[in-house]
């Protein structure tokens, strides 16, 4: 049982990255990666926005959607949506200095896919709370390592000579390919490609 | 202002498609462009729900825009958004189930892409309800056009097949990285990166063409 814990945490966080090999979440790691701090920090905020989901898609699933599958989306981005406002009240209310760094990128986490495909992988593999836990904690500490490699990478592109038509999107499109292939190799940790 | 309603309409259908192109020159919606373009037909599929959901709710917020106060727009605009999705969903599952089950969640994440609702936000919110379905209409085909392109692109190479059509013959070794996820970015970077230089081309042409004047 704890192994099987390990697994899924593992497993969403390197073998599966959200970002990099599921693509989810692709804006704010190439629209929040652009300076090392930031990215580190909203990494953070998701991580918990994440967690908070995890549980609150649990409950959900438990006790509302048996008997309204229909309203699953619906109810999914409400409850994401109030997280999302929650964390923003309580972080201004306790500490202005932090919600002032992360400014326009705290409301916006609630259009990240990330956040609503946890909550819809978590159904569709029948997770317990403690198994969406940690697929939660996981897929946290994946976007976090992700949208920290992405911003080390392109401070150091910013000081290299570069041509300007591969300059910005493009470029960071390129960089983006290489760290998943980098990711892809992590398939190969359990002997299976998950 | 020589150009007439037609013309203007035929404006707001055809900037989607090229000029403001939502996946090449605005970069929006990136997560299903990347994830699902692993072959034509699943490109196509998305691209076609995108651009029914996004008509839809393009429709219905340009109809209740005077009604919906400011303060409650966002989330006025999800729930609305989440709906046509749900129906998306459910259409597409009773029509081509095999699609559906291989777009999996990808098609509930239609959602969050923010292409939806940043056009509601946007155009739909403040125009009339004709402007706002030829928005919509131009932002979806645009969408299903990169789409298309880069599932086909990435299909041909990463399989040797075009609609699951054999191409190449039995000699052609398949280029699998392109139907991997790796593939997904360096391609988008790779027609990206023609589209930089189509236009710093035309920038200098235009440049050129000031200075002989």
């Amino acid at each position: 049982m704890d192994s099987n814990l390990l697994w899924i945490f593992v497993s969403a966080a390197l073998v599966n990255n959200f970002t990099l090999s599921m693509f989810l979440g692709l804006c704010p790691f190439f629209g929040v990666s652009a300076r090392l701090d930031t990215a580190f920090r909203l990494g953070l905020a998701n991580i918990f926005v994440l967690i908070i989901t995890s549980l609150a898609a649990s409950a959900l699933n438990a006790w509302v959607l048996p008997y309204a599958p229909y309203l699953r989306l619906i109810s999914f981005i409400l409850v994401i949506a109030s997280t999302v406002q929650f964390v923003e009240m309580v972080i201004k209310r306790f500490s202005p200095a932090l919600f002032k760094a992360l400014g326009i990128f705290l409301p916006l986490i609630t259009t990240n896919c990330a956040i609503l495909g946890l909550a819809l992988f978590q159904t569709s593999r029948e997770y317990g709370v403690i198994e969406g836990v940690a697929f939660a904690a996981g897929a946290g500490v994946g976007l976090t390592l992700a949208l920290v490699l992405m911003a080390g990478l392109r401070e150091e592109a910013e000081l290299s000579t570069i041509p300007g038509i591969v300059r910005g999107t493009a470029m960071n499109l390129i960089i983006a390919g290489l760290l998943s292939l980098g990711f892809m190799g992590f398939a190969g940790l359990f002997g299976q490609a998950a | 202002m020589s150009a007439g309603p037609d013309m203007k309409a035929l404006d707001e259908l055809l900037k989607g498609l090229w000029d403001e192109n939502p996946v090449f020159v605005q970069v929006l919606g990136m997560c299903p462009v990347l994830a699902v373009t692993n072959s034509a037909v699943n490109a196509l599929a998305m691209g076609g729900a995108t651009f029914f959901v996004l008509m839809a709710s393009s429709l219905l917020v340009s109809m209740v825009r005077k009604w919906v106060p400011k303060a409650v727009r966002i989330s006025t605009f999800i729930v609305i958004i989440a709906t046509f999705v749900t129906v998306a969903d459910m259409l597409l599952a009773a029509w081509v189930p095999d699609v559906h089950k291989e777009l999996g969640a990808f098609i509930s994440l239609i959602v969050v892409n923010c292409l939806i609702l940043g056009r509601q936000e946007a155009f739909a919110s403040r125009n009339p309800i004709k402007p706002a379905l030829m928005d919509a209409a131009g932002m979806g085909l645009g969408f299903t056009f990169a789409l298309f392109l880069l599932g086909a692109s990435r299909e041909v190479l990463g399989n040797g097949t075009f609609f699951g059509i054999d191409l190449f013959g039995p000699q052609f070794e398949p280029w699998v990285v392109m139907i991997l996820p790796p593939g997904g970015f360096l391609m988008l970077g790779m027609i990206l990166l023609f589209f930089n230089w189509m236009q710093a081309k035309k920038q200098a042409r235009r440049a050129a063409a000031e200075g002989v004047a």
